[in-house]
């Protein structure tokens, strides 16, 4: 099976969710023109990123009736978009949703919130609790939200919890420009190269990088959205710092028969990291003793 | 001085062009303006941003505005209709020594010091009445280097809606000036603030850019600690000086200290994004 897949690379308007939505809508009637199966939108597409206060101002429960367009938008292409989601513990959280055939398949709300250097998203969201992959009709897809995909343990959950692919959504702004010359990415923009071209060899599965562009506050998204193969090739790459439908395929057979002869995720051992994850955490805790174990010096 | 960073210049300065280009259309378009005013003095770091917002607005959208006084260089104005010609621009000359002498006959003991912060801060006010005029927004040209060692005056030249290079140290600044073409006069001149006959940045800090950017940018970007500094080879005098200079002015960097109050205190907790409701 083949995925059509595009990478809405937008320019979300900052706290105006209505004129975003037209925005959506408007790259949806495009991507349903060049026949696409899936479209991933970036990070908070809905919203803007750097909202701060304005963060409970724009949070919306799900269901609501704000989200039908997108709804009725899914019976023709699966689509992938981010909010602030008000919670029904009446938290905020910055949640991406994977629509299909005119319902709601996923919610993944972004569990790691990056609070260092310019960011301060703990000061405002709450963390999500939950990594989970989800059934779709191309096969068991993830969605992760951009920091997510700088800690280690998400990823390879969602591999092992039997991902072929991971939806990353983010909303990357560019920094640390010095050392680019020669056509080199700027700092940030060249670990995101290397981690998500990582993944997707390390785990023979694909991912899909949508990354909005645009400037908020002083703050330039660079774009550069991207799908790799599970050779950790690039299969499309869109533009850096302009707007963007960047389109791709991804053949599942190509996993498959990658997997055939690179067995990884087969052999990896979850018993042996369970086991492992508790001996720490009971370390971590001061509880040494039940443990057993003894570091050495 | 000590190792310096080998990437601090190494910019991929198309990029950087592209972004600040589009830093400047699109902070100020999201205002529902389409015009920038900028005090263009005919030093390196406002010709860069005027050929920056003649590429972002248009040219005939940007409106520079030489403020000379009667001691400022004849080449400093020279070289600001160098950079009209090269921009396309729109240009105006507004003399500040009719106002400014005014005020200093009743204040005749001032010192330059005074007198230069009162010119610099006279030219901010021109650039607000005309930017009230044009339907335009007031572009900053302070850069850097500048800003960290405090190096402008508060509500002067510091002043500005909306500044595209206040990222960019003095040794980047004059290597994107270079990279997009600008008069080689301009680029290659020593810098001043032009308050009076003479003056010269390098002169009155005592040291050059050349020699500091390294160091702001080992202590600001990669935060090194002064023990650091001092094994890389970095004098402990210099390294104390700029240290001290970038503490002592951190309040030209801020808004007024408000005293807390109430349960919510402008630009302490009450955290809207300035492009709040822009789009």
């Amino acid at each position: 099976m083949i995925i059509h897949l595009g990478l809405a690379q937008i320019e979300p308007a900052l706290g105006l969710p209505a004129r975003n939505l037209e925005l959506h809508l408007e790259t949806i009637a495009a991507a349903r023109a060049r026949g696409l199966d899936l479209l991933l939108f970036p990070e908070l597409s809905l919203t803007g990123y750097l909202l701060k206060d304005l963060v409970p101002e724009l949070a919306r429960p799900w269901p609501d009736p704000f989200f039908t367009p997108l709804l009725e938008a899914s019976r023709h292409l699966d689509l992938a978009f981010g909010f602030v989601e008000r919670g029904e513990d009446l938290l905020n959280y910055n949640t991406q949703a994977y629509l299909a055939g005119g319902r709601l398949v996923h919610k993944h709300r972004k569990a790691y919130l990056p609070t260092y250097g310019m960011f301060d998203e703990q000061r405002f969201f709450a963390a999500g609790e939950v990594l989970q992959s989800f059934p779709t009709r191309f096969g068991r897809l993830a969605l992760l939200i951009c920091e997510d995909l700088w800690h280690p343990s998400l990823p390879y959950l969602a591999f092992l919890d039997g991902a072929l692919g991971l939806l990353v959504a983010s909303a990357s702004p560019l920094r640390g420009l010095e050392g680019s010359e020669g056509g080199g990415l700027p700092a940030n923009a060249a670990f995101w190269d290397r981690l998500l071209s990582h993944h997707a060899q390390q785990y023979a599965g694909f991912v899909a990088f949508c990354n909005r562009c645009g400037v908020e506050d002083g703050s330039s998204y660079w774009g550069g959205s991207r799908l790799l193969g599970p050779d950790g090739q690039a299969l499309a790459a869109g533009p850096l710092h302009e707007p963007a439908l960047v389109i791709g395929e991804v053949d599942l057979s190509e996993l498959a028969r990658r997997r055939r002869g690179f067995s990884l995720l087969r052999d990896e051992r979850p018993e042996l990291v369970f086991r492992a994850l508790e001996r720490i955490l009971r370390r971590r805790a001061g509880d040494d003793g039940a443990a057993g174990e003894v570091d050495a010096p | 001085m000590g190792t310096p960073p080998p990437a601090l210049a190494a910019l991929d300065y198309a990029l950087l062009r592209k972004i600040l280009v589009q830093f400047i259309r699109s902070e100020v378009r999201r205002t529902g303006l389409s015009r920038g005013v900028l005090g263009l003095s005919g030093g390196l770091d406002s010709s860069l941003v005027a050929a920056l917002a003649a590429e972002a607005l248009g040219p005939e959208q940007v409106l520079g505005i030489a403020m000379p006084y009667r001691t400022s260089s004849p080449e400093s104005l020279a070289h600001a209709r160098l950079m009209v010609e090269h921009t396309g621009v729109r240009f105006a000359v507004v003399e500040i020594t009719p106002m400014v002498d005014a005020y200093f006959a009743a204040e005749p003991e001032a010192s330059s010091l005074r007198r230069g912060n009162k010119m610099a801060r006279e030219r901010m006010s021109i650039l607000y009445d005309r930017s009230a005029a044009e339907g335009a927004l007031v572009l900053g040209t302070s850069n850097k280097s500048e800003i960290f060692l405090g190096y402008g005056t508060a509500y002067g030249d510091l002043a500005s809606a909306v500044n595209p290079i206040g990222d960019l140290f003095k040794t980047q600044v004059r290597g994107l000036s270079r990279f997009l073409g600008l008069p080689a006069a301009i680029v290659d001149k020593p810098p001043s603030a032009d308050l009076w006959a003479g003056q010269s940045d390098e002169a009155e800090l005592g040291f050059s850019y050349e020699a500091v950017d390294p160091l702001l940018y080992l202590m600001l970007d990669d935060r090194l600690e002064r023990e650091a500094l001092l094994a890389r080879g970095w004098e402990p005098a210099f390294v104390d000086r700029i240290t001290e200079m970038i503490r002592r002015s951190q309040f030209k960097r801020r808004l007024p200290v408000i005293a807390k109050i109430s349960r919510r205190t402008a630009d302490r907790d009450f955290l809207y994004p300035r492009d709040w409701g822009s789009g």
